[in-house]
């Protein structure tokens, strides 16, 4: 990419190969075709980078977090605060953002960290895909990335370098004064950002035609109860703005604009779109405790960055029968309480082998009716990974008599099997003539046990002959 | 153990208690087993719906409660709508509960952190009202707690079933503590039903009925849940109660 940059034509951003040649961003075009014969190079087009830096943090918005602003020439900035969980934690959401933008065609690197300077050093500066610091440990994390970490002017990280000061936690070791005398504010207002000292807030993009009602305040609020009282006022206009688009909401945010210029934020996601005044105010009032309206609130806004319309169907599609109650008001509570992934439902999988036999799927999703094969029994747990046993039996497909099992012996008194699986070798190559073999085992006081032998006795390839415990039948 | 005809007299301070009990909520209704030999010990003949019920279960079984589990699945399998099943360990393995009655289709699993969260989400279940029966895997249940859910599903017509199931045996001393559960009851594996060939048979439960609100203390020996979801008498049990002693016979004739 060549850009012009006063009156000299410069490199502004090379991708991975040409890296490789050592070509550099901020070297000057003419020596970078003399390096490279073939090199293709495109004219920067710095109004449509911004265009679509803009359109990056609306996608954002609706994927990740309330808060996204573009953060130029070629970052984002999130406050993920209050909506992690919806991704099961910090690390599940940079992850998913990363790999996202890995589909679309973007190498992006993301980090995580107390301030958004901090963030924004140990994204450009720390060499993974996905950085994590905490909100405590932020400062520490930046203090030994190089002073161009911190956002300065143009210039000024090079007359600190000049001073021997190579690193953020060098500059921050330094008496204050002289350093602003000689820098000026800038340097230690950024400083200051980057540790957390002073606030920085950031003015979140939005979008045109996104649905949002706002409440103002004349006084700032802040009981909990004053809170509750107008979240259902907003949901009121929301939910009448969003009959009149006929949508419903699958994802909520509501924002809390303090007076000292913070922003806290309240973030849902519902299975099914949703317009239900009751139901959107119990899940937003649910999350109320963890806002912190600090000196008061002075605005509440609350928005439906992902809707989607909204058809009736009826209930009951037969006379003889009741219908059935909706349940996926109770599962968005708890899946807005607990994270995803904790509420599922178990269908059958493809498959003999027990530990993939189960298949979770999501808890609102349609009924699939399909049951396990019932011919052979199956125990009540399943332990999470088979427990080596010590066995006495005979060969090749007798039960063992009696068997050790954490320290103690118990002797079989009758014994159902062999139940033979095979090896599922277009799942994995090592399980091309894997074999085990399951026996039901009851002991003498009538406790039933799901055992099961390696190999089918008689070819070596198929197991090692060792015995494994597997569960525990009621 | 049959009971004596009661006077109309008691029948009556029955009805009324109950009335002053249910404090002007509507009955919700009562489960019957099916079993003529467990509903008659249990008052209106089944377990009341909007309740809350709680399983433990017996020797190794308060450790892995396996027999306790399958009991709970099989009382859910017999209410109507969904089943939104708490846990915190990851055990549980979904096809015994389809072989125990109840289908895969009517079970929601919520894995919690804690037991704290298994109990609110326990309880979230109870008072939503829609759902057949909930079933929580706890160990400890205080008397607070236990009042909590019972009233919750008193609420809704919900039932409610906790199954206990604690991490060491010295643990599980914690059951003779006193809940606030309409029914409480204890299962122990037997040794399975005989066959006529080797092989494992249909499992047994030693079942006790160790607190029944407005009735009586009992025990029973009983075949586990079928797929239905239903226990049955062991057959050589039920020939032997249904067939007079031989003496008797004899002095009849």
């Amino acid at each position: 990419m060549i850009g012009r940059s006063g009156r000299k034509r410069l490199v502004l951003a090379a991708d991975a190969a040409a890296q490789a040649l050592r070509l550099f961003p901020g070297m000057a075009a003419t020596q970078a075709r003399a390096l490279c014969a073939e090199l293709v190079v495109h004219d920067a087009d710095p109004d449509g980078d911004t265009e679509a830096l803009d359109r990056l943090a609306l996608w954002a918005l609706k994927l990740y977090a309330p808060i996204v602003a573009a953060d130029p020439p070629a970052g984002l900035v999130i406050d993920a605060s209050g909506a992690a969980h919806l991704f099961g934690g910090e690390e599940a959401l940079l992850a998913d953002m990363v790999a996202r933008l890995a589909g679309a065609g973007f190498a992006a690197r993301a980090a995580m960290a107390g301030t958004w300077g901090a963030a924004h050093a140990l994204a450009r500066f720390i060499n993974a895909p996905a950085t994590i610091v905490p909100s405590d440990q932020s400062g520490r994390a930046i203090a030994h990335l190089p002073t161009w970490a911190l956002r300065l002017p143009d210039g000024m990280a090079d007359a600190l370098g000049k001073m021997g000061i190579d690193t953020v936690g060098e500059i921050e070791a330094k008496p204050r004064a002289p350093l602003a005398l000689r820098f000026g504010s800038e340097l230690t207002r950024r400083l200051d950002q980057a540790y957390g000292r002073t606030a920085e807030p950031i003015e979140p993009v939005e979008a045109p035609e996104l649905i949002q009602v706002r409440q103002m305040f004349a006084e700032p609020i802040g009981a909990p109860e004053t809170l509750a009282r107008y979240t259902l006022k907003l949901v009121d206009a929301l939910c009448a703005a969003l009959e009149a688009k006929g949508l419903g909401a699958r994802t909520l945010d509501l924002r809390f604009h303090r007076v000292d210029n913070r922003i806290e934020v309240v973030r849902v996601g519902l299975a099914k779109p949703v317009r239900d005044i009751k139901r959107l105010t119990r899940l937003l009032c649910d999350k109320l405790e963890t806002v912190d309206p600090g000196f008061g609130v002075e605005t509440m806004v609350l928005a439906a960055p992902m809707a989607e319309p909204l058809t009736w169907k009826p209930v009951a599609t037969d006379l003889t029968e009741a219908p059935t109650p909706d349940v996926s008001d109770l599962v968005d509570t708890l899946a807005n309480r607990l994270g995803p992934g904790r509420l599922y439902r178990a269908t059958p999988a493809q498959s003999d082998v027990p530990e993939r036999s189960v298949r979770r799927i999501e808890p609102t999703a349609a009924p699939t009716g399909e049951t396990w094969p019932a011919h052979w029994p199956r125990p009540a747990r399943l332990l999470l990974r088979p427990e080596r046993i010590e066995t006495l039996a005979l060969l090749p497909d007798q039960p063992p008599t009696a068997f050790t099992w954490r320290g103690v012996r118990r002797r079989v008194k009758r014994a159902d099997g062999p139940e033979r699986i095979f090896g599922e070798w277009w799942r994995r190559d090592g399980e091309v003539d894997a074999v085990r073999d399951y026996f039901q085992l009851e002991d003498d006081a009538g406790e039933r046990f799901w055992v099961f032998r390696r190999g089918d006795g008689e070819q070596a390839a198929t197991g090692d002959l060792t015995w494994f415990l597997h569960g525990l039948f009621g | 153990m049959p009971i004596a005809p009661s006077p109309r007299a008691f029948d009556a301070l029955r009805a009324a208690i109950e009335k002053i009990e249910a404090g002007g909520r509507a009955p919700t209704g009562f489960l019957p087993f099916g079993l003529e030999v467990l509903d008659h010990h249990l008052p209106h003949g089944g377990l009341a719906l909007g309740a809350l019920h709680e399983v433990a279960g017996g020797g190794n079984g308060a450790i892995d409660g396996t027999a306790a589990a399958l009991f709970a699945a099989g009382i859910a399998a017999r209410t109507r709508g969904q089943v939104l099943w708490c846990v915190t360990r990851k055990d549980l393995f979904a096809p015994s509960l389809a072989q125990a009655g109840l289908a895969a289709d009517r079970v929601i699993y919520v894995e919690a952190d804690d037991e704290k969260t298994v109990l609110a989400c326990f309880e979230e279940g109870l008072r939503h009202g829609g759902l057949g029966a909930v079933v929580g895997e706890v160990a400890r249940l205080s008397m607070t707690a236990s009042r909590r859910l019972q009233l919750a599903a008193e609420g809704s017509g919900t039932m409610g079933i906790a199954v206990r199931r604690w991490r060491r045996q010295a643990e599980a001393a914690d059951f003779g503590q006193p809940t606030a559960a309409t029914t409480r009851w204890r299962v122990t594996a037997l040794p399975s039903s005989p066959l006529p060939a080797a092989g494992v048979g249909r499992p047994r439960w030693f079942i006790e009925l160790i607190r029944c609100k407005a009735g009586e203390c009992a025990d029973f020996e009983l075949e586990a849940c079928d797929e239905t979801g239903r226990l049955a008498l062991p057959a050589d049990l039920a020939d032997r109660s249904l067939a007079a002693p031989p003496w008797q016979s004899r002095a009849a004739g």
